[in-house]
């Protein structure tokens, strides 16, 4: 067991000895350099407090002295396994902003883009869920199919990860034919895939008794802690910000918002796995419907935003991040505000695990899917 | 439930009306008035350009029964963050709420003397604000009075100052 017991805390009430346990900051289970403080009695947890920190940056302080421009490539090192929302939230806000026009062409090609990091982040969330909950072979195919998306969007726009694909009205470069067809291909590669992993995975038992009925967290926690994306869609709710606050063309497109009523960890499981699967449908139609034009607006040289405040938000994989924009109408903002859904979705934690025993609250960390610099910033 | 723009508003300048405190009374001429009835805003805002539906504006007192407000209306905390105005000498708070099942965003914001920032805390109507105003209080020095604990969350443990205030160097 990599946990260390540190210190031994108080007595109990009824003479219970309690003692605390140090879940990180260097653990596997937390993903990333995250501390729990977790208060024990036995194998029962007490209280789980999150300590968050260890990686901070300070984005927000680096987006008051650099140009939008210069700020754009932070946007994508925030949550790296769902860069292109992140930059899209952030060139989205200073479109609002500007009032800049995207073409049309340039919105399918963003919707294509993040279409696919989106799969390619649920793909990493399934591999590493799975190699936590003691499975190692699903990690295997995950990233072996994870790699032709960043192999598509390497193509694209030269980063595999951290991309930086999106400008202020348009994008770095148009697409090319290896990337339609390469995309094409990939989601006719991907369907029987999902049906290998619904064999191999979803539909195991050892899986089912580990995640059902585990974890549970409401609607009404997930709205008094504002915990959103498949947290909230697998305590039933349909709230989807794609949906709840259009953007870009997902109007015009057609998808479900998937969701589950059970608010254990299996919910949230087969919420990002139905995800999968409606994404790859969100292709199809963007891949048929690409418009010919151009990929890139005409945007002044040097961006200055009209004195105020601007939010936009998109639906990262992770669920709702939103970016506020407060100018005073010079060329650099007067404060850039971000939203990240892990930290909302990680301050669930400590009421969701309260009574629960430590390895069920493995899976429920891992249900959440943190990313640590998202929380961190 | 069903939330319209319009109702919403109706009913948010009704919680202001009543939550708003009694005009100071002017004693000398010199003196700047107190709080004024045009430092109370509720605008209804285009969600294309602005990126929310409604725009609050109150007093820091007032920011507590907002939040009951927009609790008792099923609306989620969204996120709590302050803006600096160093030469103004104040400090704006502003609370962003979604709603999970209409098409729904409420901010609502509130300033406080750069001098004195503090106000009350709305951690017990939405527990999620808890790590927000942490946030809020490690950046930019602004005290949640009745916060259940207001030590640093990202930053360091032993951390004193507030980088995001407008007075603190950044390192580039």
């Amino acid at each position: 067991m990599l946990l260390e017991k540190t210190q031994i805390a108080d007595t109990g009430p009824e003479g219970q000895e309690m003692f605390v346990l140090n879940l990180g900051p260097q653990h596997p289970a937390t993903h990333g350099v995250l501390r729990v403080k977790l208060t024990m009695d036995g194998e029962y947890i007490l209280r789980a407090e999150p300590v968050p920190g260890y990686i901070h940056r300070m984005h927000e302080k680096m987006g008051e002295n650099r140009t939008y421009a210069k700020f754009l490539p932070n946007t994508s090192r925030i949550d790296y396994l769902s860069a292109m929302h992140y930059t899209h939230a952030f060139v989205g806000a200073v479109e609002r902003a500007a009032g800049i026009e995207v073409p049309r062409r340039t919105e399918y090609i963003r919707v294509l883009t993040s279409e696919l990091n989106r799969i390619s982040s649920h793909l990493v969330w399934f591999g590493a869920f799975l190699l936590d909950l003691g499975g190692f072979t699903p990690l295997l195919y995950a990233f072996d199919d994870r790699e032709k998306i960043l192999d598509l969007l390497e193509g694209l726009c030269g980063a595999r990860l951290t991309y930086c694909y999106y400008r202020f009205g348009g994008l770095c470069n148009d697409v090319d034919d290896e990337f339609l067809g390469g995309t094409r291909a990939f989601v006719s590669y991907m369907r029987p895939r999902l049906e290998l992993y619904r064999k191999l995975v979803t539909d195991n038992i050892i899986l089912r008794k580990r995640l059902e009925g585990i974890g549970p967290i409401d609607a009404t926690l997930c709205r008094k802690y504002g915990a959103t994306g498949p947290v909230i869609r697998g305590a039933g709710v349909p709230y989807d910000v794609r949906r709840a606050e259009p953007y870009s063309v997902y109007p015009e497109l057609d998808f479900e918002i998937v969701r589950f009523p059970e608010t254990d960890c299996m919910a949230r499981y087969r919420v990002r796995m139905a995800e999968i699967e409606q994404s790859l449908g969100i292709l199809e139609q963007a891949l048929d419907r690409l418009p010919d034009g151009p990929f890139q607006a005409k945007v002044p040289r040097v961006i200055k935003l009209p004195p105020g405040d601007t939010c936009y938000a998109v639906e990262a994989a992770r669920g709702r991040f939103m970016v506020r924009i407060v100018s005073d109408g010079q060329d650099i903002p007067y404060r850039v505000k971000l939203r990240t859904p892990s930290f909302a979705n990680l301050s669930v934690f400590e009421e969701a695990t309260r009574g629960m025993m430590l390895p069920d609250a493995l899976a429920v960390m891992g249900s959440l899917d943190l990313v640590i610099p998202d929380i961190d910033r | 439930m069903s939330v319209a723009v319009d109702e919403l508003r109706g009913g948010f300048l009704r919680l202001l009306e009543a939550h708003a405190t009694p005009p100071v009374p002017v004693a000398a001429e010199s003196q700047p008035p107190g709080p004024a009835a045009e430092n109370v805003v509720c605008q209804t805002v285009d969600p294309r350009a602005r990126g929310y539906n409604l725009n609050v504006a109150l007093l820091p007192s007032q920011v507590v029964a907002a939040a009951e407000f927009l609790d008792a209306h099923g609306f989620a905390i969204d996120t709590v963050t302050g803006v600096d105005w160093l030469a103004a000498g104040q400090m704006e708070v502003v609370y962003d709420y979604f709603h999970p099942s209409e098409r729904m965003r409420v901010a609502v914001r509130t300033r406080v003397p750069r001098s004195q920032p503090e106000l009350p805390t709305i951690s017990r109507v939405f527990p999620g604000a808890n790590w927000h105003e942490r946030e809020t209080h490690e950046f930019f020095g602004i005290r949640f009075l009745g916060h259940p604990d207001l030590s640093p969350l990202l930053l360091p443990e032993d951390a004193d100052y507030h980088p995001l205030r407008k007075d603190f160097p950044g390192a580039a």
